[in-house]
């Protein structure tokens, strides 16, 4: 089983709700751990660098609750998978 | 609560409270000065009948009431509608399925809703002495005169808001539009 432990996103987001409410929103996908990084500041947008690191990350969770806030999905930068055996039962 | 829910809920608020509030005090004082206008034209009028003038009073405040619910709607919606068109060009995407649409669509709703309430809520609280005198209640004042010193006592209070909102001197504030109405009974008078 294939797990995803860490992502690392580049998404544009509007100014308003502020990356607070982002990443409090992104953390209750899973027990995840978020840190977001405003790389670059525009007039009415930011681009962000989030970084989601969990025992087993939700990447569809991740991508709706990033469109629902109104921001947008542009690039997976880095992602760090582990293969774990599958329990013998 | 769902987060999304609080977040729209936030974003409904964050952007409705503050036009709401200048609606509120903008449609409010325009339905307490209608009613002061129309009150002290009765009272300077020869021997009108008290139903005429709350008939009068009711047909003004329903007008204002259709007014700002249908004005403010059309505008806001215009105004939200453009917002979020700009937001879309700024982040080469559809927002149509995001919270900012939800609130967009939402917000003229409520912002109409306080537009249009104010004004009747004001003018029902005006005419409320009339009411009461026609329902036999023993007054300190004849009707009309009572019904002036109410929408004194209102426009006022709304003064009084503003001071507050404004974090200035709620006296000197509900001073200033205290004499706004004054201005206008004379004015009134004085045709």
């Amino acid at each position: 089983m294939v797990l995803i432990r860490r992502l690392v996103l580049d998404v544009l987001s509007p100014h308003d709700p502020s990356i607070l409410e982002l990443s409090r929103l992104l953390a209750e996908c899973g027990e995840y751990h978020v840190k977001i990084t405003v790389v670059e500041m525009d007039d009415r947008t930011e681009t962000l660098q989030i970084e989601i690191s969990g025992v087993d990350v939700d990447f569809d969770c991740i991508q709706t609750t990033i469109s629902e806030f109104g921001a947008s999905l542009h690039s997976i930068d880095e992602v760090e998978v582990e293969n774990q055996p599958e329990p013998v039962t | 609560m769902r987060a999304f829910d609080r977040l729209q809920l936030g974003l409904h608020f964050y952007n409705a409270r503050g036009i709401a509030r200048r609606y509120f005090v903008v449609n409010g004082f325009d339905g307490a000065l209608t009613m002061l206008g129309l009150i002290t034209g009765f009272q300077f009028a020869d021997q009108v009948a008290l139903e005429t003038v709350i008939a009068a009073c009711l047909g003004a405040a329903v007008a204002l009431g259709v007014s700002g619910l249908s004005s403010a709607y059309l505008s806001e919606s215009a105004e939200r509608q453009r917002a979020l068109s700009e937001l879309e060009a700024a982040m080469v995407t559809d927002l149509s399925d995001s919270a900012h649409a939800r609130a967009a669509r939402t917000v003229p709703f409520l912002v109409a809703l306080i537009n249009g309430v104010s004004p009747v809520l004001l003018c029902l609280i005006i005419i409320s002495p009339l009411w009461l005198a026609r329902a036999g209640v023993a007054l300190p004042l004849a009707p009309l005169p009572m019904a002036l010193a109410t929408a004194f006592v209102c426009i006022f209070g709304l003064g009084v808001f503003l001071g507050r909102v404004g974090g200035t001197s709620w006296l000197w504030s509900g001073i200033k539009t205290l004499a706004i109405a004054l201005c206008t009974v004379l004015i009134i008078v004085l045709l």
